[in-house]
């Protein structure tokens, strides 16, 4: 069976609608929020702050450490178990690895700076959400950034090629191929790559000219949330 | 070619602002190939053939010669640690503390005390922002007496001062209390009258919350003639 229209209308390279904002978590030295489609994350970013154990530190750069976690409510009816699971500290660690190469830490040595990720609603792409987020909370925490840091999944249904799958799409009969993608658009490379199912390689070169159209539409979503933050502040400095 | 963006535009991380060699990085810039990229969320600034950006967020980083607000932590052999609200300590040595001169045998909590909060400035910064030297010496800087302390985002530090310290005297003729302003978003301010005291803590509230919505030093102006005028 072939996949000819999606579940929700969209069309195979659209992206679900989205919205950003920053600073939402206020005591926090940067945050903010990201929804795609019925998914949402919020990131607060606290420190560079000591690091303890101090032997853990590394002493000529500051230490990203990020917490992806998804709330108890926020899955399709069944209760999360709270706490961290095999699946959420991978999470937390290629969430780790897609931010740190953007990041400049070396003004920091000894440190870290702590990311934290709450998923409130999760309906897939929720790893990628919490990435979108946590790059704006970073740079929301002024911490030193080369590029912003978008992200999305790709996949495949029914021979289709299609962009952000929502978790209707993921549990399709026909079985599913999920590519979760993160991208620095500027700097025009791949952070994250993990793939889900099988995909031919030149499937695979298609799904991912979707993915960085896809990654681009974010960015400007990212953007523009940043700037509505700090364009009022500015105006009067 | 040149540049991509104007004086005193917003920017965010991974923008580019200008390309070819005609201009410089400067703070928070990355030079990139031919092209000049913003490394934070920010002001352009250009300055003949520098370009760099105005950080508006995060948290404060020390620099030499700012003026801070902490607290004596711990007491050493020549000297004394002051947290600051910077993952690390900062030191002031025995030398950098008084004009008299102290006995190697002294016992310096005479001088300051653990728990006791001072205004210092920084006088070095060093190794990545772990050695950081304070001094207690020259003008402004000192022990700080019994008052009240509050704690403002350090970006929003120059709003409380206001364009040469503009708003911070307003607060302080209006109400007539000591105020003192560390860079490092420490305020410590102190009055004859509690409730004198309570108006300026609250004019400080109202600068943080409302100081991106125009008009500020009107309002405060007026909210302060309005607070002041009701207690008299």
């Amino acid at each position: 069976m072939v996949y000819t229209q999606r579940f929700d209308g969209r069309k195979f390279d659209e992206c679900r609608p989205m919205s950003a904002k920053v600073g939402v978590v206020e005591r926090a030295t940067g945050s903010a929020m990201f929804r795609i489609g019925k998914t949402y994350a919020v990131a607060a970013v606290y420190g560079p702050r000591g690091f303890y154990p101090q032997a853990l530190a590394n002493p000529t750069r500051g230490v990203l450490r990020c917490n992806y976690n998804m709330m108890a409510f926020s899955g399709a009816g069944e209760r999360v178990r709270p706490g961290p699971s095999r699946r959420s500290k991978e999470i937390s660690l290629v969430t780790e690895k897609a931010l740190a190469p953007v990041l400049d830490l070396t003004g920091f040595p000894g440190t870290v700076v702590d990311v934290f990720i709450e998923l409130i609603q999760t309906d897939a792409g929720t790893r990628c959400a919490g990435i979108c987020a946590a790059a704006m909370a970073l740079a929301d925490a002024g911490i030193p950034m080369k590029d912003l840091v978008s992200s999305v999944a790709v996949g495949r249904i029914g021979g289709k090629i299609v962009l952000d799958l929502s978790k209707e799409e993921e549990d399709h009969p026909e079985g599913a191929t999920d590519v979760a993608v993160a991208m620095s658009t500027r700097m025009n490379t791949i952070n994250l790559l993990q793939m889900d199912g099988e995909i031919s390689a030149e499937e695979l070169k298609e799904a991912l000219v979707l993915v960085k159209k896809g990654c681009e539409q974010i960015k400007q979503v990212q953007i523009k949330a940043l700037r509505e933050k700090y364009q009022q502040e500015a105006k009067h400095e | 070619m040149g540049l991509l963006v104007q004086d005193k535009d917003i920017v965010v991380p991974g923008q580019e602002l200008a390309e070819g060699m005609d201009y410089l990085p400067s703070t928070d810039v990355l030079r990139e190939k031919d092209k000049l990229v913003s490394m934070k969320v920010g002001l352009v600034s250009i300055n003949n053939r520098f370009v760099k950006v105005v950080s508006l967020s995060g948290k404060y980083l020390p620099k030499r010669e700012d003026i801070v607000i902490g607290r004596v932590s711990s007491i050493g052999l020549s000297g004394w640690r002051v947290d600051f609200g910077w993952p690390f300590e900062a030191n002031i040595s025995v030398r950098d503390a008084v004009a008299e001169f102290i006995e190697k045998t002294a016992d310096l909590s005479k001088y300051f005390a653990i728990g006791d909060w001072v205004l210092a400035q920084i006088t070095n910064v060093a190794g990545g922002g772990k050695i950081i030297d304070l001094s207690m010496r020259g003008p402004s800087v000192r022990k700080l007496g019994p008052g009240r302390l509050l704690r403002v985002t350090s970006a929003k530090v120059p709003r409380v001062i206001g364009k040469q310290g503009s708003m911070i005297s307003l607060i302080k003729d209006a109400t007539q209390c000591k105020i003192s302003v560390g860079q490092n978003g420490f305020v410590w301010l102190s009055g004859e009258d509690p409730a004198m005291e309570a108006i300026a803590v609250h004019a400080i509230e109202k600068i943080e919350a409302e100081s991106h919505i125009s008009g500020l030093t009107d309002r405060m102006k007026a909210f302060l003639d309005a607070a002041v005028g009701v207690k008299a």
